[in-house]
């Protein structure tokens, strides 16, 4: 497997010029940045050069067959052969194909297995184990061993195993922090698992990308990278700053709407799980009603509540989040 | 509710739309009158059973559904072309793209094949009609009835918001409590039993209507693909039909197959849905590569290279396609066994596609190639499908799909996917049968510009998705804010776009400048063509055939052509049996859409009291005996003079 995998690189670093000269700065998937990032973007090349080929022979041959056989003034006369077909022709571009896709299927199916565990070289810290809940149109982040809870912001140790237990309070959404790692879906009354890590500290962009309505768009977080000892320094810190989460508070959050930064000293762990049900007892249908053209109602982006349809509602919201989140970043 | 929930107001390019849609109505209206034409219109046209007209009307309503899910489709890459645009709000967006797919799709896809099919598939096998006329043509109003009925939710009610894919929970009362989604249920389920009846017509045309002599492997390659592709319409419709069945259960009585309520289960709905979501794909596709098979003969002069592994292929592509649902949702947490399988299934079908792109390009080997316009496109499709498959093998290996899926990577994939595989291959189709509707040519100098205009902006709007998406923007997003990188790509994408809209408009122009000034006299076969649709007259006479030809081999018209045996006996002609027109089935599908209108905002004694209106037509439907009338020979042979000259 190793040695399969060996051979690999060496095909990929024989072709890259092919076809990574036309980008010039690298496209978030080409730019991994944590062990299962770059299997993935491996398979991700090793893939293309296979494709590069097959599309070079398709081009080339479709190229020199329509220019070699045009009808022309001068072949008015030629009267083309019926022609039956070849066994060999056929059998050899039947073998092709299947050649191909052996080819391509066993890194692929070695690449599935393995991001579904915990990475090579990063089995002997146990894992940070962050429970993700997304609502519409927020994610919530619950540290379950450090007992506190994050909105629309992740901040994780480097260079550490982190499991994603992973839900959601309503829609189905999928959890992607493309830099890091592949997607999965998040959804009600189910625990989907997930493992990245991240190599180095740094910030990257992650996002739903399963469309979940009105706020969809705006349902990205930002997730920050840590040295372990700013990580624990920034845990100290909320755990001496935050305020507890309170089950009013949670169901405040849960609405539908987009929402800034928050942190609690608590997680909502406490008193539900959205993977064990009960998440209905937060679902507001009406919640959800769209009213067509009218105009100001549209302008909150999709932060709907029946029984404050004012503006001012969202912007408390937006800066209660500021302060929290400033006070998460204070390294 | 209140009438201004009924309508959709407030938004000033829905308004425009209403007053357009209101004066176009009207306009229609008085020009008929003025014309004196509602006779004639309903006795040639609304009750017809004759397959040539209905394949026409089903072209002429896909043509009107390409138009509307363009506009949707302009104005998508419209609000994305910049970041932070506000040219429409989020619910608007979500609308668009929602029946933007769902048009495409269903209603524009589904009527050009099966509409061409219509006109060529009785012609093409020797056939007087599809097996079941009067079915065919309540097919027909089934299906325009629910692209009226869908249509008509962005003026009123409001439109479906939860993606063509409609997932649950979001596509629940829950989540979507108003009108729209119901649209989306009840229109499409009206569709679809308007499509199931089309699948088994056109498999019992083809398995019992074949010409004398033509034997299962002297079959066209488009009279193969339209049956293959009819058997998976009855294979999977099914499926569909029950899935929202249920959605409309949750939707209009409140039971819990799909909520996160009460044990619902969102997933099911995932399942059901590419179950009939993937065949589906190839329910589109697979006429489309018949038709390709049939210009790239004709043009290259040549007959199709390796047809038996041509046959093979697509019944291994039909088999292939009911395995793979399962890559539509890789990232739903299966297990790594499961998506493994589904894998390989999806790469599987990578090969018998790449056995007929060698077949084609080998069939134009030691050709003589002619350029018209239906070879340019199925010239054009080779290339830019190629791209299409190869990123769909891509696609296909799920530990790779975790990076792409639901991204604009995806989104580009299945454009170079549909658009070579259907959309050029509906008009390629047009250009080559065009004559066979109508008697004339499209002209071929307006044809280019269409083509060049199209297959450029094509491939700009297109191309630049597959970078943005490896570039981290998922598909559906509204807006997007600056300084990500994915401006420059969108900007593009959108001036691409207009230049395609300018290849449609072209094709626009085309049609109206060839309906006025094309030549007539293009004789019956304009094509120097090899199968037996171009042996009878162009455009084909009512009865198709004066006498049912004989099939000895494979490209029977140009082996007849070869042979000197294109002429008409007079002894052969007979009385000719034709169906008589119908009413049943007009009326039948205003009653059903009727019915589902009521139902769509849940006006349920108005729904039970106008479903009295299906009975009567079922009623009527099964108490008609009328039992055709004859052509007489008379008649015939006076129409055959008319464009063979003397009968011999």
């Amino acid at each position: 497997m190793l040695k399969f995998k060996k051979g690999m690189y060496y095909l990929l670093l024989l072709s890259m010029p092919l076809f990574l000269a036309g980008c010039e700065s690298k496209l978030v998937v080409f730019d991994p940045q944590g062990p299962i990032a770059r299997s993935l973007t491996d398979l991700i090349l090793f893939s293309i050069i296979f494709m590069a080929i097959i599309v070079l022979v398709v081009f080339l041959l479709f190229g020199v067959i329509v220019w070699k056989y045009r009808a022309r003034p001068d072949n008015k006369d030629y009267e083309p052969p019926e022609e039956k077909g070849s066994h060999v022709l056929e059998i050899i571009w039947f073998v092709i194909p299947v050649l191909i896709v052996i080819a391509l299927m066993i890194p692929t199916a070695i690449t599935i297995y393995e991001v579904e565990d915990i990475p090579e070289g990063y089995e002997d810290q146990d894992p940070l184990v962050v429970h993700v809940t997304s609502a519409d149109w927020k994610w919530i982040f619950s540290y379950p061993e450090q007992d506190i809870e994050t909105v629309n912001y992740l901040n994780i140790p480097a260079n550490r195993a982190i499991q994603f237990k992973m839900t959601s309070a309503g829609t189905m959404q999928s959890f992607w922090i493309p830099s890091l790692g592949g997607q999965k879906y998040t959804m009600a009354n189910m625990q989907t698992n997930l493992f990245l890590v991240a190599d180095k500290p740094g910030s990257y962009m992650g996002r739903n990308t399963s469309f979940n309505g009105k706020g969809y768009a705006h349902m990205e977080f930002e997730v920050l990278a840590q040295s372990p000892s700013d990580f624990d320094e920034w845990v100290e810190e909320v755990k001496n700053t935050a305020d507890p989460l309170e089950e009013e508070k949670y169901a405040e959050i849960l609405k539908p709407g987009v929402i800034g930064r928050m942190t609690f000293n608590n997680t909502h762990l406490d008193w539900i799980d959205h993977a064990h049900g009960g998440s209905d007892q937060y679902i507001d249908s009406e919640l959800y009603r769209i009213t067509h053209g009218d105009e100001e109602h549209e302008e909150t982006d999709g932060h709907e509540d029946s029984e404050n349809k004012e503006d001012t509602n969202e912007v408390e919201t937006e800066e209660e989040a500021d302060v929290h989140g400033d006070s998460g970043h204070d390294q | 509710m209140s009438l201004d929930e009924f309508f959709v107001t407030g938004d000033p390019l829905i308004l425009a739309s209403q007053i357009a849609i209101g004066l176009t109505m009207i306009g229609l209206i008085a020009l008929v009158t003025y014309l004196k034409r509602w006779k004639w219109l309903w006795s040639e046209w609304f009750t017809t059973v004759d397959h040539k007209k209905i394949g026409i009307m089903y072209i002429l309503a896909g043509v009107l559904m390409f138009f509307r899910g363009g506009v949707d489709g302009l104005m998508m890459k419209a609000q994305t072309s910049r970041p932070n645009l506000e040219f429409l709000d989020a619910q608007h967006y979500d609308e668009i793209f929602t029946t933007h797919g769902v048009i495409m799709i269903l209603f524009m896809a589904m009527p050009m094949l099966i509409g061409i099919m219509n006109v060529v598939i009785p012609l093409q096998i020797g056939a007087r009609d599809v097996a079941f006329p009067k079915l065919n043509a309540l097919s027909f109003w089934l299906f325009f009835v629910a692209a009226m009925l869908f249509n008509v939710s962005f003026v009123i009610g409001g439109s479906p918001d939860a993606g063509w894919t409609s997932y649950f929970p979001l596509a629940g009362k829950e989540f979507t409590p108003g009108v729209g989604n119901n649209y989306y249920a009840i229109a499409l389920q009206i569709a679809g039993i308007g499509t199931l009846a089309t699948g088994i017509n056109f498999i019992v045309t083809i398995v019992k209507m074949r010409a004398p002599g033509m034997t299962w492997m002297k079959m066209p390659m488009f009279t193969w693909t339209s049956l293959v592709t009819s058997i998976i319409i009855v294979a999977a419709f099914p499926i569909f039909t029950v899935a929202l069945a249920y959605m409309t259960l949750d939707r209009l009585f409140g039971t819990h197959f799909f909520t996160v309520a009460a044990g619902g289960d969102p997933m099911l709905w995932l399942n059901l849905f590419w179950l009939w979501g993937h065949p589906e794909v190839y329910i589109v596709v697979l006429p489309a590569f018949g038709m390709f098979s049939e210009v790239i003969a004709t043009f290259a002069r040549k007959n199709l290279y390796g047809y038996k592994s041509m046959v093979f292929s697509v019944v291994g592509i039909a088999f292939l396609s009911m395995l793979v649902w399962v890559h539509h949702f890789y990232t739903m947490g299966n297990s790594a066994s499961v998506n493994t399988v589904f894998s390989l299934t999806t790469m599987m079908i990578a090969i018998p596609t790449g056995v007929k792109i060698f077949n084609w390009l080998f069939t134009l080997r030691k050709g003589r190639i002619e350029f018209s316009n239906a070879m340019l496109w199925s010239l054009a499709f080779i290339p830019c499908f190629t791209i299409g498959g190869v990123t769909g093998v891509m696609l296909a290996m799920a530990a790779a799909d975790y990076q792409y899926h639901n991204t604009m990577f995806l989104v580009a994939h299945f454009h170079y996917v549909l658009i070579p595989g259907v959309v050029f291959a509906v008009f390629a189709g047009l250009y080559y049968w065009w004559p066979k509707m109508f008697g004339f040519k499209l002209s071929e100098k307006i044809g280019k510009w269409h083509f060049w205009l199209f297959v450029i902006g094509f491939n700009l709007t297109f191309m630049p998705m597959f970078f943005v998406g490896l570039d981290g923007m998922s598909r559906r997003m509204y807006t997007y804010s600056e300084g990500l990188g994915w401006e420059g790509w969108l900007g593009f994408s959108a001036v691409g776009s207009i230049v395609m809209a300018a290849g449609f408009a072209a094709l626009c122009y085309n049609i109206y400048w060839s309906f006025r000034y094309a030549p007539r006299d293009i004789g019956n076969d304009p094509w120097n063509a090899r199968t037996l649709e171009w042996a009878t007259a162009t455009p084909a006479p009512h009865y198709n055939f004066a006498k049912i030809p004989e099939v000895t081999r494979l490209d029977p018209y140009w082996d007849m052509k070869k042979k000197g045996e294109t002429g008409l006996k007079k002894s052969d002609l007979k009385p000719v049996h034709m169906p008589s027109n119908s009413w049943t089935p007009i009326f039948l599908g205003v009653a059903f859409g009727v019915v589902g209108f009521f139902l769509v905002f849940e006006w349920f004694t108005l729904a039970i009291i106008s479903s009295i209106g299906i009975i009567i037509g079922l009623v009527a439907n099964s108490f008609d005996y009328d039992e055709g009338y004859h052509i007489p020979v008379e008649e015939l042979e006076e129409e055959e003079r008319a464009w063979r000259g003397d009968l011999k």
